[in-house]
């Protein structure tokens, strides 16, 4: 007899973190008691789930059926490897985000939407859960819009700001574009299996053309909420408007979720052809480039992270495509590769973006403001936080001793493989893409220089107000766990390889890996390991000697950037916009900024100003406007209605003629008129 | 029986026309109020013998329709202070016109209809379309809210000339609850009439629009 312990234990743990906020509704709103209770409902939840997700690495495979029937099928739920690999991250991040809501959102000095932000943060991740582990296609909606309506109220948290509203209204609306999809994608999987139950089709049930439109169907539904471009458009301003531990579940987890749709549905379908592979790989290609680009062209700090966010989702997809290419040509050596890199990159994205967003959080937190330009200096005061965003930054450009560097060396093989492959479609693809990640990576390490230098290295560029104190240790230690576990993936990539292994299989649906994994075997991971090792002890050894030097040397004390003048202001830092202005203006055929730019005219130049704006190249610049056309043809039809009740009996009145007439045998009617 | 009921039915169609001919809203109360008493005894000539449905369905309309909403009308009128419908959207001789072409064609409808051959009467269903239109054109083209309510009341007693059809079927409960419907729909009617008068020193409906935001 199977027991179903793994699974009962993700569900109770699913149910604990919904509940984890309902305590909060009935507790005064003055006690801190509420948010204390919440957090350790939810690192409770996580506890049980984790050790749900073991069982399930452990054991294998566990699925029972709830005893619910909907629309004439049982409602199944099934835990395998790739439900728990995707669980996993949901888990983290709900226990230690709401213990960093513990410090950032304290209940003392948000009474109105604190409450309400830890009801939905839970419904939020319990929603997660519920759709990671359903088997019926109605259950993965329900946990679908569990997921989608909470962020919602969570990005709008701080609706009184009109901003907020607006970002908040944008993401109502893509997802539930991204949910309409869905809903033709399902009909179709209804119309050719005859059942919501969500299982593999065999070759003999469906034709290309129908496999293709729920392939398109699943990339656009899942890619809306994955934020792959074009479809990122909600991304951006969602994630800047939210508080940063909701950017950081935004973009750490639930992106993962259009990634864990995409990956499950796809693998649902048989015998894709290589196009889709092609199709993936290239619109990963063109997320990551786009992606970083338009990161370097921010000025807020968690717009910036936001597009960085698609840029990852970029690589991600590039992994998934090349391991679909390997799927379709029978090359386990790539699947393997792909899926490793594709996989373990969504875990360390799901690490080191949620650590950049809560260390860039408590750095906002501290200075007052998200524009870059006017923050710096900030590693002076805040020197953990500092220090953190570093470990996040290294790890974001994927730099050998973190673990960035581990998934996309992942991918590189992957790719390396398939350009030295004899199929002519295989290797093009894969020689474009190569380049392609590594242009993504170098240009993420200039973002990145600019970002830490300006946010965190210089002088402070506003008089501050007050002197800025480190965050407290609620926040510190989330941001520990996930420096600590970026550290590990990147040091010890061979601790996480049977995991992936597992996963790997157990997406692979046709037995095209022959029940074999060899992750270790087919990529030096122990070479990883001393590397990894051998350049921290490298820079620990230039660091302790630099450091005595400068001890020795007793150098001036001076400003960064003081360029050699006898007298520097702070003003006369570098800006992170004069930095990046050389990028931005390579790119500027797709970034177009908008820049005011002062006119001279007399001798005597009066005050000016001098400023760019970088706008959202699909929201600003084809939705809006889109919408506003659409909006102007309504328009037309106002005059049908004016609010004057003889017109609208009119309307009655000429509907009933009109069906009377309908009804009329005219012709007889004539015939009997005019013939005797 | 059969040729009173036709020529009851050739008097309302021409109370219609009246109705729709002339500006002094007493003279369309007083119209409509007739009309009323004229459907009120019409069930009592088509059914074959008295039944105490006929009658009670009888006696409620000639109560409500001839006596108590014309009353309440009256009184409202009185109240508000109004004889003319001023400035109706089509003049009274074309909204004439305009009835009898809607009658016209109601006639010409009827016979297309395939129940019409099955009753009694050739004349009661093209009454009743003629009776609605009438009702339709007088409330689209007035602009009084008193005219108004005359015309919701010629609509109903089209609908009313139309349940003929069924008065064998229909059970009374239905009858009687249409009526008080009508009855107390009229009654709020004649209590915002005053109100719409206070508050716009006007009758004229089309002010209403001024309260849309």
């Amino acid at each position: 007899m199977q027991s179903h312990l793994s699974i009962l234990l993700i569900l109770s743990s699913a149910a604990l973190h919904a509940l984890s906020g309902i305590p909060g509704l009935l507790m005064s709103r003055r006690t801190a008691m509420s948010e204390r209770i919440a957090t350790v409902f939810s690192c409770a939840a996580t506890a049980i789930g984790l050790a749900g997700v073991a069982l399930v690495f452990l054991r294998g495979t566990d699925s029972m059926v709830l005893p619910w029937n909907v629309m004439g099928d049982p409602m199944k739920v099934a835990a395998d490897g790739l439900s728990a690999f995707f669980i996993v991250p949901v888990l983290v991040m709900g226990a230690l985000g709401s213990a960093y809501g513990l410090g950032y959102w304290p209940q003392s000095k948000h009474e109105d939407n604190g409450p309400s932000l830890r009801l939905f943060w839970g419904w939020a991740i319990a929603g997660m859960i519920l759709l990671l582990l359903a088997r019926h296609a109605v259950l993965f909606m329900m946990g679908w819009e569990i997921m989608a309506l909470p962020a919602f109220f969570l990005v709008s948290t701080e609706h009184h700001l009109p901003e907020v509203r607006r970002a908040g209204w944008v993401y109502l609306v893509a997802t539930h574009i991204g949910t309409l999809t869905l809903f033709a994608m399902f009909a179709f999987f209804h119309w050719i299996t005859g059942s919501f139950e969500m299982r593999a089709l065999a070759v003999s049930e469906a034709g290309l053309g129908t496999l293709t439109i729920i392939f398109l169907l699943a990339l656009v539904g899942f890619g809306v909420k994955a934020g792959m471009m074009p479809f990122h458009f909600w991304l951006p301003a969602a994630h800047a408007n939210a508080p940063s531990h909701v950017s950081a579940l935004l973009s750490g987890v639930m992106l993962k979720i259009g990634i864990y749709g995409l990956i499950r549905f796809i693998g649902f379908l048989p015998d894709p052809p290589v196009s889709w592979g092609v199709i993936i790989l290239a619109s990963g290609c063109i997320s990551g480039v786009l992606g970083v680009v338009f990161a370097i062209g921010q000025h807020d700090l968690k717009r910036l992270l936001a597009y960085h966010s698609i840029e990852n989702i970029g690589i991600i997809l590039m992994g998934f495509g090349l391991a679909m290419i390997g799927r379709s040509l029978g090359r386990p050596l790539w699947v393997i590769l792909g899926m490793a890199g594709c996989l373990l990159h969504v875990w360390n994205h799901g690490l080191f973006k949620v650590l950049l967003f809560l260390s860039a959080g408590s750095a906002i937190h501290s200075s007052g403001t998200r524009q870059i330009d006017r923050m710096g200096g900030l590693a002076k005061f805040i020197p953990r936080t500092a220090a953190f965003f570093l470990i996040g930054a290294v790890a974001i450009c994927g730099l050998p001793p973190l673990n960035g560097f581990v998934s996309e060396w992942f991918v590189y093989l992957g790719l390396f493989h398939a350009a030295s492959d004899t199929t002519a479609v295989a290797w093009t693809a894969a020689a474009l893409a190569a380049p392609v990640l590594a242009l993504i990576g170098a240009l993420a390490l200039a973002c990145f220089v600019k970002v830490y230098g300006a946010v965190f290295l210089g002088q402070a560029r506003q008089p501050l107000e007050s002197v800025p104190h480190e965050a407290p240790l609620t926040m510190q230690i989330p941001m520990g766990v996930l420096a600590g576990c970026c550290v590990l993936i990147g040091v010890l990539p061979w601790t996480v390889a049977p995991v992936l292994s597992r996963t790997i299989l157990s997406c692979d649906i046709e037995g095209l890996l022959q029940s074999s994994c060899p992750l270790s075997t087919l990529t030096p991971l122990t070479a990883i390991t001393l590397t990894g090792l051998a350049l921290i002890g490298v820079c620990l050894i230039v660091y302790y000697r630099l450091s005595r030097r400068v001890q020795w040397s007793k150098a001036p004390h001076t400003i960064t950037w003081s360029c050699g003048y006898a007298r520097p202001t702070e003003r006369m830092q570098y800006t992170a916009s004069s930095f990046a202005q050389m990028l931005t203006g390579m790119f500027r055929s797709v970034l177009s900024p908008r820049i005011h730019e002062p006119e001279i005219r007399s001798v005597f130049a009066e005050p000016s100003r001098y400023e760019t704006h970088q706008d959202e190249p699909v929201l600003d610049r084809k939705l809006i406007p889109a919408a506003h056309f659409i909006k102007q043809l309504f328009n037309r039809a106002r005059p049908l209605q004016q609010g004057l009740t003889h017109q609208y009996l009119i309307y009655v009145a000429l509907t009933v003629i009109i069906l009377l007439i309908w009804t009329l045998p005219i012709l007889t009617i004539f015939t009997r008129l005019f013939t005797r | 029986m059969h040729s009173l009921l036709n020529a009851l039915l050739v008097v309302v169609l021409a109370l219609n026309l009246f109705a729709l001919g002339t500006s002094r809203i007493i003279t369309v109360i007083k119209v409509v109020s007739l009309q009323g008493l004229l459907l009120g005894v019409m069930p009592l000539l088509i059914e074959e013998h008295l039944a105490l449905a006929a009658v009670s369905a009888s006696a409620a309309a000639i109560l409500l329709k001839g006596l108590v909403i014309p009353t309440m009308l009256l009184r409202a009128m009185r109240d508000v202070q109004i004889k003319r419908e001023m400035e109706p959207l089509i003049g009274f001789l074309p909204s004439m016109l305009l009835g009898a072409l809607a009658t016209g064609f109601a006639l010409l409808f009827a016979t297309a209809l395939p129940l019409a051959s099955e009753h009694t009467t050739p004349l009661l269903v093209p009454a009743a379309l003629a009776t609605i239109f009438a009702g339709f054109i007088l409330l689209t083209t007035r602009a009084k809210a008193i005219t108004q309510i005359m015309g919701y009341l010629v609509l109903e007693n089209g609908i009313y000339i139309f349940g003929m059809l069924l008065v064998g079927a229909m059970p009374l409960v239905v009858e009687l609850g249409a009526l008080l419907d009508l009855f107390v729909a009229i009654f709020v009617i004649c209590i915002m009439v005053n109100h719409i008068n206070q508050t716009f020193s006007s009758l004229d409906t089309r002010r209403l629009a001024a309260l849309k935001e």
